[in-house]
């Protein structure tokens, strides 16, 4: 079973975001991480391919500035077998779709049987870039997943919805995406790090994969986000329950 | 005044000299995932284990599967990551409690070291790949009840019987004994001192873990005693002979402490500087006070002298440079370094600073051991002083 991965490397959500003043865009830093997100789908990946057998392979697929390539060391590291990185400078500011079509060319190009994804990336949050990737691969999509497994032949998983889940299914080739908390992510291993040094990273244009940058976005302004309202408080004369009911369902968290 | 002042951007609070930029991205990995194993595994843990003197056993499984126990070893299941790894390791594991980096400290440089260095193939085959993954658990026998800076002076002896070695005397002192499945023991012989591996099980060995400690109590400390402990001829280490052995494990081992107590102190000034900052007395947070600015400062400069020294000293060890009296010079001063740390880091906390809510007395307490292990504060000055003197102020 070949199993492709999406990761993404982030700035480290601990240190403060920069943007650039011109294009506003986050400034990448050398050293980005992996999205935290991203270790709940190399899990499942992982553990998919330890139960396929022996040959089963898992492939880290992502697009973005290459750096010091710490965020990828860190999942070549939990166990996977390689990396294909497409870092492209044509690709800067590239909008989903665009990101989908060139992340769907690097999975294409390196064949697969299951694609692996988070649900959403923590710093960009379209959360319809595997979708979108399922739709150009030409593959079903399993979204949401809070439990993966391979049962005769096929991918089965309970999708997470707002009453529960349902079980799905669908047969290899299939896109899946997990939410964060679908399984325990394990730490990487010092000898995984170690090994992780000799893993095969490949690097791509978009010559190489035959794509181009077609949707460029512009971000034409950036307001801060605006300071936060000061809360209410609810004086409690028997009837506090009442409004605080209210006021969730205003918000529609109940 | 608002209750979270801004900090200044320009610098890291937490990585003030930016030494983060002075370790290769595996050095900053394994950092960091011992930094959350610490976090996820030990931090939420170790007040209780502390209050109630245990060490949960199970942790030896885990940080085998990681890969900590021998990780700076090479073959026989460990890790062989360089030096400065493991070093960077044992500062995460003592931020979160001396007894962590302890316990992987005796694994890895006291009992799988030795067995490495000085032990036969079959040694080696039978104890390093159990040892790695934490399904052996090991203890080191060097400390005599009347025999502790002085371990020349020790009294447990192996006697020939036949090809057989008999065993006899006690142990003091020793980390992990009670839940140890096997002891390197040094003993005098008609050879000078030898180390023995004793698996726990033999005959005539017992262990009595010492109680009422007020230090290290989230450690196994025991007293181990040998009643005619028979042992085959191909226990002996044979790769070693007279104090050099011993000696050999210590200054590994105090590689480690160097390194573990920067984390002990780093998370007492952390710890003192968030207290700081949010604890208001007399209308405002206690760190606008100059006397509580002077104290974090100097903890501060001192954490971060401490971490520069063990980088310095742990780049030395991976070049292959590193003497002996280097390494006293480092668990001299950082272990001095880090308990006068967690003193001021105690005072700034207050009353809160003698609970275990917070880390810092458990800290402070547990420095106390460590400044007395591995070579107590005075016998490295006088390591040092006969370094730079020639002269021997010993006896
Ligand atoms: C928590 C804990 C865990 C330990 N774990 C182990 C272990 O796993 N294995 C093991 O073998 N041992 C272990 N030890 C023992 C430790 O190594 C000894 O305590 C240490 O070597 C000091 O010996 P001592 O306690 O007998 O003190 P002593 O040697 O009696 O020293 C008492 C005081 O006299 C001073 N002193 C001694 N000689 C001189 C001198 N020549 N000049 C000036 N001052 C001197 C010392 O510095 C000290 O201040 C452990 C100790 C503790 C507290």
């Amino acid at each position: 079973m070949r199993i492709a991965v999406c990761v993404k490397q982030i700035p480290d959500p601990a240190a403060p975001y920069e943007l650039d003043p011109e294009t506003h865009f986050v400034v990448r830093p050398e050293d980005q991480v992996l999205d935290d997100t991203d270790r709940y789908g190399v899990e499942v990946a992982l553990q998919l391919a330890e139960a396929a057998g022996d040959d089963a392979s898992v492939t880290l697929v992502s697009m973005s500035p290459s750096g010091s390539l710490q965020g990828i060391r860190q999942a070549l590291a939990m166990g996977a077998d390689k990396a294909v990185i497409v870092d492209d400078a044509s690709l800067r500011g590239a909008d989903a779709l665009t990101t989908s079509r060139v992340i769907a060319a690097a999975i294409g190009r390196e064949g697969y049987d299951v694609v692996v994804a988070g649900t959403e990336s923590t710093d960009g949050y379209t959360g319809v870039v595997p979708q979108q990737i399922a739709e150009v691969l030409g593959a079903p999509s399993l979204t949401f997943a809070r439990k993966v497994e391979a049962v005769d032949g096929k991918i089965r998983i309970e999708r997470q919805t707002q009453a529960g889940y349902d079980v799905v299914e669908a047969a290899p080739p299939v896109l899946l995406t997990v939410t964060s908390g679908a399984v325990e992510p394990r730490y990487p291993t010092f000898k995984g790090i170690m090994q992780a040094k000799q893993k095969p990273i490949d690097t791509l244009t978009c010559t190489d994969l035959g794509v181009t940058a077609d949707n460029q976005q512009v971000i034409t302004s950036v307001d801060p986000v605006p300071a936060r309202q000061a809360g209410e408080i609810v004086e409690d004369e028997g009837e506090g329950h009442l409004r605080i009911v209210a006021m969730l369902e205003e918000a529609k968290v109940i | 005044m608002s209750k979270q002042p801004a900090r200044a951007r320009k610098v890291d609070a937490r990585d003030f000299l930016g030494l983060d930029a002075k370790l290769s991205p595996e050095e900053r990995l394994i950092r960091d995932t011992v930094r959350s194993f610490v976090a996820d595994r030990v931090l939420p843990e170790v007040a209780e284990w502390f209050e109630a003197g245990t060490f949960p056993k199970e942790m030896a499984k885990e940080m085998g599967a990681l890969g900590l126990l021998g990780m700076h070893l090479e073959g026989y299941g460990c890790a062989g990551t360089n030096a400065v790894s493991y070093g960077l390791a044992c500062t995460e594991l003592e931020a979160g409690d001396s007894s962590a980096r302890s316990f992987v400290s005796v694994q890895g440089s006291l009992v799988m070291f030795p067995i490495l260095t000085y032990g036969s193939d079959a040694q080696k085959q039978e104890w390093l790949p159990a040892m790695a993954r934490g399904d052996a658990i090991g203890c080191f026998g060097l400390t005599e009840p009347d025999s502790g800076s002085d371990p020349a002076s020790m009294r447990t002896a192996a006697k020939r019987d036949g090809d057989d070695w008999v065993l006899n005397g006690s142990k003091m002192w020793i980390t992990n004994g009670g839940i140890a499945d096997v002891a390197v023991v040094w003993a005098q012989t008609d050879d000078g001192i030898r180390g023995f591996i004793v698996p726990t099980t033999t005959k005539g060995f017992t262990a009595h873990d010492i109680h009422k400690k007020l230090s290290m109590r989230a450690s196994i400390t025991s007293e181990l005693v040998f009643d005619d402990v028979r042992l085959p001829a191909d226990a002996v280490l044979p790769g070693v002979r007279g104090l050099r052995g011993p000696l050999s494990c210590l200054t590994e081992a105090r590689f480690g402490i160097l390194f573990g107590v920067v984390g002990a102190a780093r998370a007492c000034y952390e710890a003192a500087l968030d207290y700081a900052v949010t604890r208001d007395q007399f209308g405002g947070p206690i760190g606008r006070f100059q006397l509580t600015q002077r104290k974090l400062v100097d903890m501060l400069i001192g954490v971060n002298h401490g971490a520069l020294l063990a980088l310095h000293l742990g780049r030395m060890k991976d070049e292959g440079t590193l003497e002996p009296a280097q390494v006293s010079f480092g668990k001299l001063d950082n272990v001095r370094m880090a308990l006068g740390v967690a003193r001021e880091a105690r005072s700034i906390l207050g009353a809160n600073g003698i609970t275990l809510e917070y880390p810092v007395i458990r800290h402070m307490n547990n420095l106390e051991s460590v400044y007395t292990l591995e070579g107590t504060n005075e016998i490295h000055t006088l390591v040092l002083g006969q370094a730079i003197t020639g002269l021997n102020a010993f006896t």
